[in-house]
């Protein structure tokens, strides 16, 4: 699972002679190691609903967060579905969670109680605890070092992983045939009216040239020896060394601790 | 007219394997995670109608956790290869968490337990059969696996009623949703020609106008 | 250390694909000797592409006698003496979209992915990856994004991916097709490279000859449906078979259309700026509606201004500015050539004029007589407005595409604008473009040609004075070229004002058009010496 250890310690991978982009602290480490982690972590915290561990866990995350250097407005923006999501979720929690102590508001269906508030507030840092990391860490991957750990670190399939990381580079570039076909449309005089129908066609439209492009990149793959019979070996090598025991060990640590609190404290319901 | 001259001689073997084809990966890959980028602008969706439906019956709302399911039936159909509907999900799932969710990486497991759901019947025809009501019993079962794992995972503070409630509308979104909106989205694409390599494209012709070259 | 050239046999082989009625290819026998380097000519649908491909051990379908709309097969495709599948490697394929062969988003790993298929040690694989990149003269770091390359740089990319797999032969379909003259020489230069490096076998289809005529030892042309038809020494080939070649779509040096070809107005050379005497032609379905008024007008309403361009400034969205002080005029019944380097901003300039893009700087504005009540700034016109004054043909086709029938296609425009007569035009277009027969057909499903024409078919069937062209010859045979440039012949005949972004030479003479070279710091009008032209 370790490769050489190259020139500059380039981190994740190792380098070709020659030099590839250095990329150093926590960038630069594996995605895997930073995928099984949190993973760990979101088991650890679906264990148990309850305030305090949610809570801790919360907590230790927006003190590390600093140490990943994200822009406060790019975090903003990618961590908005778990942002919108969680007055939501909420407020559905609060309106028919398990009712339990005082009731407060009885409606149809609806009992807003002393325990579904507890239950509400509980889900919503449960979602902030597992949705942060999740999108922080994953902010800046690059798709191929991921795909690399996925291969060659997890044994998953190298075809299949080859196959998804060609076709997210793929899919990423249709941004402007996006654009071109918002105009066509504005061209041909269709655009004035029914917009939610125009977005359908218009996706489906993206969606057929995409199909497309897959078929002529699905040859080229292949006449470059894909899938062929053989063993497949790799140009760069994904490491799991120190950096990457170092975020496992971290991101494990926190839903650890939040356990042993919740439990230390009491409120622990497994 | 015969379409073969008597001295045709294949020159790949004629069984029509189950192994995938490499055709077969990068498209399915392409819809996984086209369909991925759908799945996260359903997000937004959803919302405001789950907390619509929850007003009126709460739990009806898994219905429109239906799309969700989408990846598995559609690849299916189109590759008709072992494992599809689960890489499909699978893939589509890592999309949307990498684009970001409240379910962070734990989509990974909705997207294993609903691609499994859809897979399973897919295997009891064989991956044989991919005709309407199997693909609607393939969304169906999907549909289960996502109430099931939803109530089990995460509104285990809810009663009893609202967990029937879940399942049940899983099962139907499921069916409806999956099932057969993932069965019209092929037609669809099947008739602009652009499964073409596919056996799902060729049905369409055969029923339809064939294009001549 | 270098590999052995392959050895390539064709033993009477056809191929059937999949849902189709006839064969692309048939009876084939051909053989390439390792090192001969071979050029396969023939018109559209005479199945080279699946020849190629066949030697790369690349096609889609998987014959099947259970399945009657599967693939068929016949005959036998040697590549030194094995099934090109078990070689797979040996031939080293590139294709005609340059966006296709890209496949990781660095340079270095997309070169290296081919090598890494093949269980090629990781040493070995970049001292590969940098040797290739040498040959095929690409100068740049291992570690630069794939997204950025200009379709020049990605064929090279393309060749230097396959040149590290070390193959034996290089098959080659229509690499130059969809560049801009610049890029077919780094290609073409490439190439040579890579033949001199290796001693491969090489296999080229491509419509403009002339750029690989300097490497080829042998010319093959083939038929549809059927064989090979001649086959010889370059020299041989063209002098027997010119006319013949010609007629299938390949672009044999020294017959290139001349100046104002595909114009029927009788047209005296001027100094550009002098108004001229266009007879008024063509079929009543292309005639501009703004202009059928006052059809009887004729000498006087041609080259009336349309569209002004003043002090233009271009962006492609709100940071990527492009282009700067840019004046033009765009008059009715002229043609408008807009050409330059690659990257310079012609797409830009042509979607501004369009009323597509908002410009950075300076100002589009349509006279009154194109605006015809609806403001002066086509960029603020409502979309219907648009449609009904400019109309816009882009560089894919695919992208304009709403309908699910050419037929309905044809009508959403008259539609969108509530004409009366929307059946009757529709009729008239599907002849005058020879689509009748596909009438019903899914447009997605037409050959490139055919949706070219479709394309511009919707477009016009609107009758919009204005008519917008985004690089409307790139990658087309002659015979396409030929119905594409006749037709805006035709439009420009019959008083629509024409402006093409185009890097194409031939189309800008056989048009007559007026070429503005765009340059960093605006259009430059190129002058046409009177005294050097030849009277029709």
């Amino acid at each position: 699972m370790t490769a050489p250890e190259t020139a500059a310690g380039l981190p994740g991978r190792s380098v070709p002679p020659g030099g590839i982009r250095g990329v150093r602290g926590v960038r630069g480490v594996q995605p895997v190691a930073s995928l099984l982690g949190v993973l760990a972590l979101g088991v650890c915290l679906v264990l148990s609903l309850d305030v305090v561990s949610a809570a801790v866990a919360l907590v230790l995350e927006v003190l590390l967060l600093p140490l990943l250097r994200i822009p406060p407005r790019t975090l903003v923006l990618r961590t908005a579905p778990v942002l919108v999501a969680v007055p939501l979720t909420a407020l559905s929690i609060a309106l028919y969670g398990r009712p339990s102590g005082r009731s407060w508001f009885d409606l149809g269906f609806a009992h807003v109680t002393d325990g579904s508030l507890e239950l509400a507030l509980a889900t919503a840092l449960r979602v902030l605890a597992v949705g942060l990391p999740a999108v922080a860490l994953f902010v800046r991957v690059d798709p191929t070092d991921l795909a690399d750990g996925l291969a060659q670190l997890l044994r998953l399939p190298a075809r299949f992983v080859l196959g998804a990381l060609a076709a997210i580079r793929m899919m990423t570039l249709l941004g402007d045939d996006w654009r071109q076909l918002s105009m066509a449309r504005r061209a041909r005089g269709v655009a004035d009216t029914g917009r939610l129908r125009r977005g359908a066609s218009m996706a489906f439209a993206l969606l057929v040239l995409a199909l497309r492009r897959a078929t002529t990149l699905a040859v080229a793959m292949e006449s470059r020896g894909f899938s062929a019979p053989g063993r497949r070996t790799w140009a760069r090598t994904a490491r799991f060394a120190g950096p990457e025991w170092a975020m496992v060990g971290v991101l494990v640590g926190i839903g650890v601790v939040s356990i042993a609190v919740a439990v230390g404290a009491g409120t622990w319901r497994a | 007219m015969s379409t073969r001259t008597s001295a045709a001689v294949p020159s790949t073997p004629v069984r029509r394997s189950l192994r995938w084809r490499v055709v077969d990966i990068v498209v399915a890959s392409v819809l996984a995670v086209a369909i991925g980028v759908v799945f996260k602008v359903w997000e937004f969706g959803y919302e405001p109608l789950s907390a619509a439906m929850t007003l009126v019956l709460p739990g009806t709302q898994a219905f429109f956790g239906g799309v969700w399911l989408l990846a598995g039936p559609v690849v299916a159909i189109v590759v008709r290869k072992p494992g599809a509907a689960l890489y499909a999900e699978m893939v589509a799932a890592s999309v949307e968490a990498l684009l970001g969710t409240q379910w962070g990486w734990l989509t990974l497991e909705a997207g294993l337990v609903q691609g499994l759901g859809a897979e399973i019947v897919l295997a009891l025809f064989l991956y044989k059969v991919y005709r309407l009501p199997v693909v609607v019993l393939a969304g169906a079962a999907a549909g289960l696996a996502l109430g099931l794992n939803d109530t089990f995972l995460w509104y285990a503070g809810l009663d009893v009623a609202f967990k029937v409630a879940y399942v049940v509308s899983a099962v139907v979104g499921g069916a409806v949703i999956a099932g057969f909106g993932s069965w019209l989205l092929v037609r669809a694409l099947a008739a602009t020609g652009v499964l073409s390599s596919f056996a799902a494209g060729r049905e369409h012709s055969r029923r339809g106008t064939r294009v001549v070259a | 250390m270098t590999t052995p050239a392959a050895r390539i046999v064709f033993s009477d082989w056809g191929w059937r694909y999949a849902e189709r009625d006839t064969w692309a290819v048939r009876g084939v026998d051909l053989t390439v000797e390792p090192g001969e380097r071979v050029a396969i000519v023939g018109p559209s649908g005479a199945g080279k592409s699946t020849l190629l491909r066949a030697v790369a051990g690349v096609l889609p379908d998987e014959p099947d006698p259970d399945d009657d709309t599967a693939a068929a097969v016949q005959g036998t495709v040697l590549v030194d003496g094995a099934e090109p599948r078990a070689v797979r490697g040996r031939v080293g394929l590139v294709m005609q979209d340059p966006e296709a062969h890209t496949v990781m988003s660095r340079v270095g790993d997309d070169v290296a992915f081919g090598c890494e298929n093949a269980g090629v040690p990781q040493d070995e694989i970049w001292q590969r990856v940098r040797s290739a990149l040498d040959v095929v003269g690409l100068d740049l770091a291992l570690d630069r994004s794939t997204t950025m390359l200009s379709g020049g740089q990605r064929q090279r990319l393309a060749l230097a991916g396959v040149l590290a797999m070390r193959p034996g032969a290089l098959v080659l379909d229509e690499p130059c097709a969809n560049l801009d003259p610049s890029g077919v020489v780094q290609v073409h230069d490439a190439v040579r490279a890579l033949l001199d490096e290796t001693g491969a076998t090489l296999l080229v289809v491509e419509h403009r000859i002339g750029t690989w005529l300097d490497l080829i030892d042998r010319l093959v042309l083939l038929e549809p449906a059927g064989g090979v038809v001649a086959d010889g020494t370059p020299a041989d080939v063209l002098a027997a078979h010119g006319p013949a070649l010609t007629a299938a779509g390949v672009w044999v040096p020294g017959s290139e259309p001349a100046r104002g070809s595909a114009r029927r107005g009788t047209r005296t050379p001027t100094r550009t700026g002098e108004m001229h005497g266009v007879e008024r032609g063509g079929p009543g379905a292309f005639r501009p509606l703004a202009e059928s008024a006052s059809a009887s007008e004729s000498e006087s309403e041609s080259g009336a201004g349309l569209l002004e361009a003043r002090g233009l400034g271009t962006a492609r969205g709100r940071r990527q500015r492009v282009g700067r002080g840019i004046d033009l005029d765009v008059r009715a019944g002229r043609v408008l050539a807009v050409t330059g380097p690659n990257g310079i901003g012609k797409s830009t300039l042509g979607l501004t004029l369009a009323g597509l893009l908002r410009p950075s700087a300076g100002v589009v504005l349509a006279t009154p007589s194109l605006a015809d009540g609806a403001g002066d700034s086509p960029i603020a016109w409502s979309s219907r407005q648009l449609a009904a004054r400019i109309g816009t043909v882009f560089q894919d086709p695919e992208h304009q595409f709403v309908a699910r029938t050419v037929r309905e296609e044809l009508a959403v425009g008259p539609r969108a604008l509530g004409a009366a007569d929307v059946d009757e035009r529709v009729d008239e277009l599907l002849d005058a473009f020879g689509l009748a027969h596909l009438a019903d057909a899914n447009p997605f499903t037409l050959s490139g040609g055919e949706q070219r024409r479709l394309a511009i078919g919707t477009v016009i069937a609107s009758r919009p004075p204005v008519v917008v062209l985004d690089e409307p010859t790139s990658g087309q045979d002659r015979a396409t070229w030929q119905a594409v440039v006749d037709r805006l012949g035709e439009l420009a005949d019959t008083g629509t004002a024409i402006v093409a972004v185009t890097h194409d030479q031939d189309l800008v003479r056989a048009l007559d058009a007026d070429e503005v070279v765009l340059g960093a710091a605006g259009a430059r009008p190129v002058l046409r010496d009177p005294a050097t032209e030849v009277r029709r």
